[in-house]
């Protein structure tokens, strides 16, 4: 289990705990926190679960495969501490994980 | 105006197959796609990519299923309608009367939903006053590329569609590059000869660049690029392209009257019918308790779907199950000569 934060684009915040073993995005999509599509339903084919990582996390976190990265080319508004959330798997090491969601995917 | 029995709206997998479903049947069916192509998502976002846990087809790629699809449907001379989308709805006595984007008509008995995530349009710049030039000198795919000849073309992404105009246009015109990272999703052989066209001064690539703004009144005249760093460059662009592959939208769909529930359509279990009688919803685009995004899954659907359809199409005749290996019916619908 890990508490992660959700900072979502109209400032709202929201910490859930998610089980380890679901991904970032699936917290997200199970506790309806707004802003997440995941059109692709976790198959890193849509970038339309695209999160920003809070900076002090981005080295803590798996690296990105080569597919995150091409996807992530698409997505609205990427930065350096873009990530998609689908492949963020939860671990006790996410404990504490903060993400902002973009103001739209698309 | 097109009667039929059934529109099928997408022509992905679960779309195809329920076009087959429905033949075997002996209903008519055409599908409309606003895709230029079958496929769907597996043609669009993954045609290379192999798919494992299509029942008894161990390996394959998106393309291969659905040439395989296509090839299945090929007794039922099914008509396409690409690059349509379907925009109106309205019910007429007991049959609907469908009017698509490029004004075709379709006057059917019932229709299956297998739009996936809706239908795929481009996506676009975050830049705001990027909109109102969009068509006039901003695009995101190219109708006639003779009118970039000799003009300041910026090309922004770093996918395959990128690529391949920056090279092309790099003959006629004077292309930028611009894109957000110094990797490439496109083909290899392309970033080598877009690397090497930028080493002869043939065309010029901004890495690590974003769009920042876009300078003009009634056209482009410049469009201002920022770096990871935060420095800015301006350069001259008659034209703006940008290729950041496809997004999905529901569109129209939303306003039929259906049940949605986070961009999915709410269906019954038993023919994968909407709340709305005579329409019904299949593969990606439809929920229900324990529903799994899988092509398997939208095969399921399709042929109860087709099933739910027969009622609406035939009201008068009953539907008796039979299976293809022993159906005189269903052999001869499919062609098949003994």
């Amino acid at each position: 289990m890990a508490k992660i934060t959700y900072h979502t684009h109209d400032n709202k915040t929201q910490t859930i705990d998610v089980q380890n073993g679901l991904t970032v995005m699936e917290g997200a999509i199970q506790n309806d926190i707004p802003g997440i599509d995941a059109d692709c339903g976790g198959g890193m084919a849509c970038a339309t679960c695209h999160v920003y990582v809070k900076e002090e996390w981005l080295d803590k976190l798996p690296a990105k495969e080569d597919g995150e990265e091409d996807m992530l080319d698409m997505a609205f508004e990427p930065k350096n501490n873009s990530r998609l959330s689908c492949q963020l798997i939860v671990s006790d090491e996410l404990d504490g994980l903060e993400v902002n969601i973009p103001s739209k995917q698309g | 105006m097109n009667k039929i029995d059934v529109l099928i709206i997408g022509a992905g997998p679960t779309g195809l197959f329920c076009a087959h479903q429905l033949g075997i049947i002996g209903l008519s069916c055409e599908i409309v796609d606003n895709l230029d192509k079958a496929g769907g998502q597996c043609i669009e976002l993954y045609p290379d990519k192999p798919i494992y846990d299509i029942p008894a087809v161990p390996e394959c790629t998106g393309e291969e299923l659905t040439n395989n699809l296509l090839k299945q449907i090929k007794p039922f001379n099914v008509k396409f309608h690409l690059n349509e989308r379907v925009e109106e709805l309205k019910k007429n006595q007991n049959r609907w009367h469908v009017k698509t984007s490029g004004r075709v008509e379709f006057d059917v008995a019932a229709i299956v939903i297998a739009g996936g995530v809706g239908s795929f349009e481009p996506r676009k710049f975050s830049v705001k006053e990027c909109e109102k030039f969009e068509g006039n000198s901003l695009f995101y795919s190219i109708k006639d590329k003779s009118i970039f000849k000799d003009r300041n073309i910026s090309i922004f992404g770093g996918g395959d569609s990128a690529l391949d105009w920056a090279i092309e246009l790099s003959n006629v015109s004077k292309v930028n590059l611009i894109h957000r990272r110094d990797g490439f999703s496109g083909a290899e052989a392309s970033v080598q000869k877009v690397k090497e066209l930028n080493d002869q001064g043939k065309l010029n690539l901004f890495i690590k660049y974003q769009m920042d703004s876009v300078v003009g009144d009634k056209k482009i005249e410049s469009v201002k690029i920022k770096h990871d760093e935060g420095d800015i460059k301006e350069i001259k662009s008659d034209y703006v392209l940008g290729f950041f592959g496809l997004i999905m939208q529901l569109g129209p769909i939303l306003d039929w009257g259906l049940n949605i529930n986070k961009k999915t359509v709410e269906v019954n279990t038993e023919n994968f019918e909407t709340n709305v009688k005579g329409i019904f919803a299949i593969g990606d685009i439809c929920s229900y308790p324990g529903k799994l995004k899988l092509i398997l899954s939208g095969f399921h659907e399709g042929a109860l779907a087709a099933r739910g359809c027969f009622k609406y199409a035939k009201p008068d005749e009953k539907l008796r199950f039979e299976f293809t290996t022993t159906s005189k019916a269903a052999q001869e619908r499919l062609g098949i000569k003994k």
